[in-house]
C-alpha cells in the first residue's frame, strides 16, 4: 500500500559545498543469479529494458536502471510502486533457473548528492577513487562506519544508496562531509 | 640579545602586524613567520625548563626537530600543551604559556634538580627509589611528578570545538616534502603523465635551498620554485598540499598525511586539522636532513643554536638570535651562516672549526669577508646562567682542561654535520647504510621498502637520500624511475640544473673537545627533551648496555614529543665509542610513525557527536522518541526499553507494560529481528546444516523455531524459521545477531560449500515488524480486517500472507510471551501507517506499546531462553534441556561434533533449572550459588549461576533462571546465592516454567 509509505527521511536536504537531498521512495529488487547467463540477460531484458551492465556499471532504459552488484547479483533500480509487479515478473520469468528475486526497495534509503565537487564530499567517508569514476558507474563501499552504494547518476549529480535504519546517521555524514568552508579541492 | 633586523626577511610581511601573547605578556609579530620567529623577535630567548634538572632552554631549530620550544597553546577548550613554536605559525590572537616551572619560568625552584645531578643520572628511576619501600607512593612519585614533565593535560572539562576530518585519495606517486629536490621529483613524474601528489609540511614551498643561496639554471631558487610550481599548478594530474606532513608510510602504499587546515587561521569554518590516508603506487621521501649539535659543555643554554636555524631566522624572518654570534663548526656548511650573519650586519666574533684545515670556497668567502676563523678548535664551555654571555675555546684535541681563547657573544651557531630524514624511508622495513664520508646513515637504495609484489614502493632523493651536494638530477631520476614504476610511459624534459659550492670533507666530532673530563661531559647534553647528557650514555655503557634500543629506553635518550630527532646520532656515536665499536655495528633505534606527533582530533576524524558511531532506527523510532521510551542499545539498535508515561519510573512502566500484554493487548517494535531470506534448490540442506534441527521437513506455510550452534556446538542464535516455499526459507535471527549469522551463513556457501545453489539476501530492513500480543490480540486484527486470522485457519505456528487494514501483511501465529501472539511484517516505509492504525483502532481494547524489559519478563515467565542471557559462548543446547531441538536423524549440522566432545556431555554441567527466592525477592544479576566450600584456590566453591532475573508482576514476586550443577536432578532443593556485603540469598530450584505450562494461552 504505497500510499501510506513514508521514505526514510522525508524531506531531508542539506544545502552545503554540495548539495545533499534524501531522494525519498526508490523501487529496488535483489536480483541473485549467474549475471552472465544467457537467461538472467533474456529476463532482465525482458523485464526492464536494459542491457546487463558491465562490472560496476549501471545500465538504463527510461526510468528503469540495472546496476552490476557483483558476479551473481544484480540491482534494479525502478519507481517505487511498480517494484512488487516487477519483482512478480521477473520471478515468472526466471522461474526454474537457480535465481532469487527480492524486493528490497523499503529497506534502503537514498541520497542524491549534486555539485560538481561531490566527489570531494563523499571522499572524506569513502575509500574510493572518484577521480577514476564515470557516469554511469557504482561502487560499493563503506562511509564512515556503514555500508554505502554510490553511483554517478549524473554529470554532477552522486546517488548513494545505504540501509534505511542508518538513513539519519548517513544524513549526519554527508551534511558534515559537505559543510562550507571544508572544501578539500581534491577532485574539483 | 636576539632581535629583529631592520631589513629582509623573505617570508614574513611587515606591513601586516600580528598580535600575541606569551606568559601573559603582550607581543607583536609579522604575518608570515612562525611564532619562534616572533617570540625571538621580541628578545625572547628564555622558552622553558628542562625536564629533569629545570634547566633554562631556548630555541634550537627552526622545525619540526625542536627539542626545547614547546609551549601551552591556546585557552580553555582550545588549550594544547607541548606545541613546538617553530612549526606554529604566528596569527592574531595567539595565546601561549611556556610549561614545566615552578613557581615561574625566570625564577625556578626545581633548578635545585640540577645541583645534584648525580640522583638524576641514567636510569635513575631504577635505582634511586627502591627503600624504604613506602617512599615510592608517597613521596618520590609526587615530587618526580611535579618536577618532571612536559605541558599539562587540558581540563577533564575541556570539549574541542574544532572541527577535524579525514579523506581518502589516491595516486601514482605520492612526493613528501617540497624541498627543490621533491619539486623536481614531483615535475619530472608528473611529466610522464603518472597521477602525482606532493605534500609539503610547512607553509612554503622550496625547502632549505632560498635560504642557503643555492642557484638553479642561473637564476636564484626562488624564483625556480615558483616557476616549477606555476607549472604543477597547470597540471591536471598534480594534486599539490602545503602545511601536510608525511606521517607515516605503511604496507600497501598507504601512506597517512597530517595537515593543519587552519591552524594558522582559526576561527574560519575550516577543519582544524585533516588526516590524508593515501593510497599511493610508488612513493618518493624528499624530506631533507636536519642538521646535528654538537656536544660541547653548556650546548643546552638559552642561545646556542644549530647553525641552519640560525640562518633561516635571518634570512626568512629578518630575525638574528643575537648581537654577537660564534659560528662553531666541524664542516663548511656552518659558514653560509657566518656569511649570512655578516651579511644581516650581525657580529661574528669568530667561526671555531674543529678541522685542522679549513679551505673549501664558503670558508674562503667568510674570510674574504673578514671573518676570523680558528682551526682544530672547539668550545670548551659555554659561559652564561639563563643565556649565552660569551664561549671558551680550546685545542679539539684536548681534555679541555684550559680555555686558549675567549670570546663574548650572545648565541652561538652550531653544526656538527647532517643526518637525512629517513624516518619515511624506514617505517616500512627500508634499511641504511652508514656513510663514512658524511658521517650519517642513509637510506640504502638496494634494500628499500618491499610491496606485496616483492618490489620496492619507496624512493629517497636530495639530502633525505644523503645527497649533500646538487640534488636535481637525483631527485628528476627518483621521481622518472617511481612513475615508470606505475606504468607511466612519458618521457619528461631534462631537470634544471643546481650549482652548489664544493664542499671539504667533514670531521666527525662526536664530543667537543674530544679527550673532555667528566665534569665537562656531564653539562654536554645529547637529548634536550630528556635532559640526557654524554655522561648518561657513557654510564648506560659501563653498566652492560650494548643494545642501542635497551640504552635508548634506560636513558630515555631519543623518546618524548621529538623522538630524538637531535639526539639520535649524537647519542649512538657517543654509545659506539663507550662500546668500542664503529657506529653501524651498534646502528639504529626503529623510526616509528608519525614523523611528529599528530593530534588525536585527526585520528578521531570526524566520528564525533551524531556520528561518532552508527545508530540505527527502526521505522518506529520517531514515534518511540515522542512517547517516552527510554532507550536501551541493541547492537547498533537505539529499542525502547520500557515507555515512561508520567509519574511512573521504569520499574512502574514496565510492570503495567507486562499486566496490559497479558490481560489486553501489547504491541512490540520487533523490527529489529534478523530476516534473511535463504532461497535456491539446495536451500533446505543447507537450513539443516545451519540448524540443529530438522527443517528440511517444514512444510511452506508453516513456522519451527530452532537453534544455531557454532562449529564448537556452542549456541549462538535462535528464532523462528518460517518456509516461504518449497526453496524458500525466511529465517529469523536475534536483533544483534542478524548481521553476524548473514556473514556466517555466506562464509560456509562461499568458502566450504561453494557448489551448494543457495541464496541469501539479509532482508532485515526491508520489514516492520510488530508483535501484537495479548487475548484480545486477535480481535484487533478481525477489526483491521482482510485477512482471516481465527484459530483455525490460521494455526499456531503457521503463516500467511494477504492485505490486512489495506496493508501489505505477512503474518506470523508465534508467541513469545506466551499469550495469543502475531507478528506481523510490512514493508518498512508503512510501518509507522500500520503501528498508527493499530493503536488506533486497539485504542478501547486497552492496546499498549511495551519495550524491551517487558519482553524480557513475559518471557522469563513461559522459561523461554534468551541469547546472551542464558548464553555466553560457552552454553550448548543441552545446557539449556533444550534436546528436543537436536535432531537425531540428520548425518549432521553445525557444531555437531562440537557437543560430542567430553566436557560437552559431561554430567557435571551446569543446567538450565527456575529459581525461586524464597523471600520473595529479586536475586542479584550474574548472582553465584556458593557451596559453602572453598576451592583449590581458596575461593568459594560455587554450583551455579542466575542467567535472567525480574519481578514478575504476573507472579508478584521475583522470578529467575539460572545454571546449576545437576540442576534439573534437583528440583525443590535450597540454594544459596551470594549477594552484595556478603549477604547469603535462598533460592529454590523450580521448573523455569512459571505461566502458562500447558501452552493453553498462546493456543486460542
Amino acid at each position: 500500500m504505497s500510499d501510506m509509505a513514508v521514505s526514510a527521511l522525508p524531506g531531508a536536504s542539506y544545502a552545503g559545498f554540495v548539495t545533499v537531498a534524501e531522494a525519498g521512495l526508490r523501487g529496488m529488487i535483489s536480483l541473485r543469479g549467474d549475471v552472465a547467463a544467457g537467461w538472467m540477460t533474456d529476463a532482465v531484458v525482458a523485464a526492464t529494458g536494459c542491457a546487463i551492465p558491465a562490472q560496476r556499471r549501471v545500465e538504463r532504459a527510461g526510468d528503469m536502471a540495472v546496476a552490476w552488484m557483483s558476479y551473481d547479483e544484480l540491482l534494479i533500480l525502478c519507481d517505487y510502486a511498480a517494484a512488487p509487479a516487477l519483482a512478480a515478473k521477473l520471478g515468472d520469468l526466471l522461474s526454474g533457473q537457480f535465481a532469487t528475486v527480492a524486493n528490497v526497495s523499503d529497506a534502503r534509503a537514498v541520497f542524491t548528492l549534486t555539485g560538481a565537487q561531490a566527489g570531494d564530499a563523499l571522499a572524506k567517508l569513502c575509500p574510493v577513487d572518484f577521480g577514476t569514476l564515470r557516469e554511469g558507474d557504482i561502487r560499493r563501499t563503506r562511509a564512515a562506519q556503514v555500508a554505502a552504494a554510490i553511483w554517478v547518476s549524473g554529470p554532477e549529480e552522486m546517488t548513494l544508496v545505504c540501509f534505511r535504519s542508518v538513513g539519519q546517521y548517513m544524513f549526519y555524514l554527508l551534511s558534515r562531509a559537505s559543510a562550507p568552508g571544508s572544501e578539500p579541492k581534491l577532485y574539483a | 640579545m636576539s632581535h629583529r633586523l631592520k631589513t629582509g626577511g623573505r617570508l614574513i610581511d611587515r606591513s601586516r602586524d600580528v598580535k600575541f601573547t606569551f606568559n601573559g605578556k603582550h607581543m607583536k609579530g609579522f604575518a608570515g613567520e612562525t611564532l619562534a620567529a616572533s617570540l625571538l623577535a621580541n628578545g625572547q630567548t628564555l622558552l622553558g625548563r628542562s625536564f629533569k634538572y629545570h634547566r633554562p632552554r631556548g630555541i634550537v631549530a627552526s622545525g619540526a626537530e625542536e627539542p626545547n620550544a614547546l609551549v601551552g597553546l591556546g585557552k580553555g577548550d582550545r588549550y594544547e600543551p607541548n606545541q613546538r613554536v617553530t612549526t606554529t605559525e604566528v596569527f592574531d590572537g595567539l595565546t601561549c604559556e611556556t610549561q614545566n616551572h615552578w613557581p615561574s619560568l625566570d625564577f625556578d625552584l626545581l633548578a635545585v634538580n640540577s645541583l645534584v645531578p648525580q640522583f638524576l643520572t641514567a636510569g635513575f628511576y631504577y635505582k634511586t627509589f627502591l627503600r624504604p619501600r613506602a617512599f615510592w607512593k608517597h613521596v618520590y612519585e609526587p615530587v618526580i611528578r611535579k618536577s618532571a614533565g612536559l605541558g599539562k593535560a587540558p581540563s577533564p572539562d575541556a570539549r574541542d570545538p574544532d572541527s577535524y576530518e579525514q579523506i581518502y585519495a589516491f595516486c601514482d606517486v605520492l612526493i613528501i616534502g617540497g624541498g627543490i629536490a621533491g619539486l623536481q621529483a614531483a615535475l619530472s613524474a608528473a611529466e610522464t603523465g603518472a597521477r602525482v601528489a606532493l605534500w609539503e609540511q610547512t607553509a612554503h614551498w622550496g625547502g632549505r635551498a632560498p635560504v642557503d643561496g643555492v642557484t638553479i639554471d642561473g637564476q636564484d631558487a626562488d624564483a625556480w620554485v615558483a616557476a616549477t610550481i606555476a607549472k604543477l599548478e597547470a597540471m591536471d594530474n598534480v594534486h599539490l598540499r602545503l602545511r601536510c606532513m608525511g606521517a607515516g608510510v605503511h604496507d600497501h602504499g598507504y601512506v597517512l598525511g597530517y595537515e593543519r587546515v587552519s591552524d594558522h587561521a582559526p576561527g574560519t569554518d575550516a577543519p582544524r586539522h585533516r588526516l590524508w590516508r593515501m593510497r599511493a603506487g610508488q612513493i618518493v621521501t624528499a624530506t631533507g636532513a636536519i642538521e646535528r649539535p654538537l656536544s660541547f659543555a653548556g650546548n643546552d643554554l638559552p642561545g646556542v643554536m644549530l647553525a641552519s636555524a640560525v640562518r633561516d631566522y635571518v634570512v626568512n624572518y629578518a630575525v638574528s638570535p643575537g648581537q654577537s654570534v660564534v659560528v662553531v663548526t666541524n664542516n663548511d656548511d656552518a659558514y653560509r651562516t657566518a656569511i649570512a650573519l655578516r651579511q644581516a650586519g650581525v657580529g661574528v666574533p669568530a667561526v671555531v672549526d674543529a678541522r685542522a684545515e679549513a679551505n673549501g670556497p664558503l670558508v674562503a668567502e667568510a674570510r674574504a669577508a673578514g671573518i676570523t676563523v680558528l682551526t682544530g678548535k672547539g668550545i670548551r664551555k659555554v659561559k652564561g646562567g639563563k643565556k649565552v654571555t660569551g664561549v671558551e675555546i680550546c685545542r679539539i684535541d684536548s681534555k679541555g682542561t684550559a680555555f686558549t681563547e675567549v670570546f663574548d657573544c650572545d648565541a652561538v651557531a652550531m653544526s656538527g654535520g647532517w643526518s637525512p630524514v629517513v624516518h619515511l624511508w624506514s617505517h616500512c622495513g627500508g634499511k641504511l647504510v652508514w656513510d663514512d664520508t658524511h658521517h650519517f646513515f642513509r637510506p640504502d637504495a638496494s634494500r628499500p621498502p618491499l610491496g606485496a609484489d616483492g618490489a620496492g614502493f619507496v624512493r629517497a632523493c636530495g639530502s633525505a637520500d644523503g645527497e649533500m651536494g646538487a640534488v636535481l638530477m637525483g631527485a628528476h631520476e627518483a621521481g622518472l624511475a617511481a612513475a615508470k614504476a606505475t606504468g607511466a610511459s612519458g618521457t619528461p624534459p631534462a631537470p634544471a640544473t643546481d650549482q652548489v659550492p664544493d664542499m671539504a670533507p667533514m670531521d666527525a666530532v662526536w664530543m667537543m673537545p674530544r679527550n673532555a673530563e667528566y665534569d665537562l661531559r656531564m653539562k654536554m647534553w645529547l637529548d634536550y627533551q630528556n635532559d640526557v647528557k654524554v655522561s648518561d650514555v657513557q654510564l648506560a655503557a659501563r653498566e652492560g648496555y650494548q643494545s642501542v634500543e635497551h640504552t635508548k629506553r634506560y636513558t630515555t635518550l631519543g623518546m618524548a614529543t621529538d623522538q630524538g630527532k637531535l639526539s639520535n646520532i649524537n647519542g649512538l656515536a657517543i654509545l659506539s665509542d663507550a662500546l668500542g665499536q664503529p657506529i653501524p655495528a651498534t646502528g639504529t633505534t626503529t623510526f616509528r610513525p608519525p614523523y611528529t606527533p599528530i593530534s588525536i582530533g585527526a585520528i578521531a576524524g570526524g566520528a564525533t557527536g551524531p556520528v561518532f558511531q552508527p545508530l540505527r532506527r527502526t521505522p518506529l523510532y520517531d514515534w518511540h522518541a515522542e512517547n517516552g521510551a527510554d532507550w536501551e542499545p541493541v547492537g547498533q539498535w537505539r529499542r525502547p526499553y520500557t515507555y515512561i508515561r508520567a509519574g511512573e519510573d521504569r520499574h512502574k512502566a514496565v510492570n503495567r507494560e507486562v499486566t496490559n500484554a497479558r490481560t489486553n493487548i501489547g504491541l512490540l517494535d520487533a523490527s529489529t529481528l534478523g530476516k534473511i531470506l535463504v532461497s535456491g534448490p539446495d536451500a533446505g540442506r543447507f537450513m539443516d546444516m545451519l540448524y540443529t534441527n530438522m527443517m528440511s521437513t517444514l512444510k511452506p506455510g508453516k513456522c519451527r523455531y530452532g537453534l544455531m550452534c557454532n562449529e564448537n556446538g556452542f549456541l549462538m542464535d535462535d528464532g523462528v524459521v518460517a518456509r516461504l516455499s518449497d526453496d524458500a526459507f525466511l529465517v529469523h535471527t536475534t536483533s544483534g545477531g542478524a548481521d553476524h549469522v548473514h556473514g556466517w551463513m555466506e562464509d560456509w556457501l562461499q568458502c566450504e560449500w561453494w557448489d551448494w545453489k543457495v541464496h541469501t539476501v539479509n532482508l532485515t530492513e526491508q520489514f516492520a515488524q510488530i508483535a501484537v500480543v495479548g487475548p484480545k490480540a486477535r480481535q484487533l486484527l478481525e477489526r483491521l480486517g482482510g485477512m482471516d486470522v481465527s484459530r483455525d485457519a490460521l494455526k499456531f505456528m503457521e503463516w500467511s500472507e494477504g492485505r490486512l487494514g489495506g496493508f501489505d501483511a505477512r503474518v506470523f501465529r508465534i508467541s513469545f510471551s506466551g499469550e495469543l501472539s502475531f507478528e506481523i511484517a510490512v514493508p518498512a516505509s508503512q510501518g509507522r501507517a500500520f503501528w498508527d492504525r493499530l493503536l488506533a483502532e486497539g485504542a478501547d481494547l486497552g492496546v499498549m506499546p511495551y519495550g524491551t524489559e517487558a519482553l524480557h519478563i513475559l518471557r522469563a515467565e513461559k522459561g523461554f531462553i534468551m541469547i546472551g542471557d542464558e548464553t555466553d559462548g560457552t552454553v550448548i543446547p543441552q545446557d539449556l534441556n533444550l534436546n528436543w531441538a537436536i535432531s537425531k536423524k540428520k548425518d549432521d549440522f553445525l557444531g555437531k561434533r562440537g557437543m560430542e566432545r567430553e566436557a560437552m556431555v559431561h554430567p557435571d554441567r551446569w543446567k538450565l533449572v527456575g529459581l525461586e527466592t524464597l523471600d520473595g525477592s529479586v536475586l542479584p544479576h550474574g548472582a553465584l550459588a556458593v557451596t559453602g566450600g572453598k576451592t583449590a584456590n581458596k575461593q568459594a566453591e560455587t554450583e551455579g549461576r542466575v542467567t535472567s532475573t525480574y519481578y514478575s508482576p504476573t507472579l508478584k514476586r521475583g522470578i529467575a533462571m539460572g545454571l546449576v550443577r545437576h540442576g534439573p536432578n534437583r528440583m525443590g532443593e535450597v540454594l544459596e546465592f551470594a549477594g552484595p556485603n556478603d549477604a547469603r540469598i535462598k533460592a529454590r530450584i523450580v521448573d523455569p516454567v512459571l505461566y502458562d505450562k500447558e501452552g493453553a494461552k498462546q493456543d486460542v
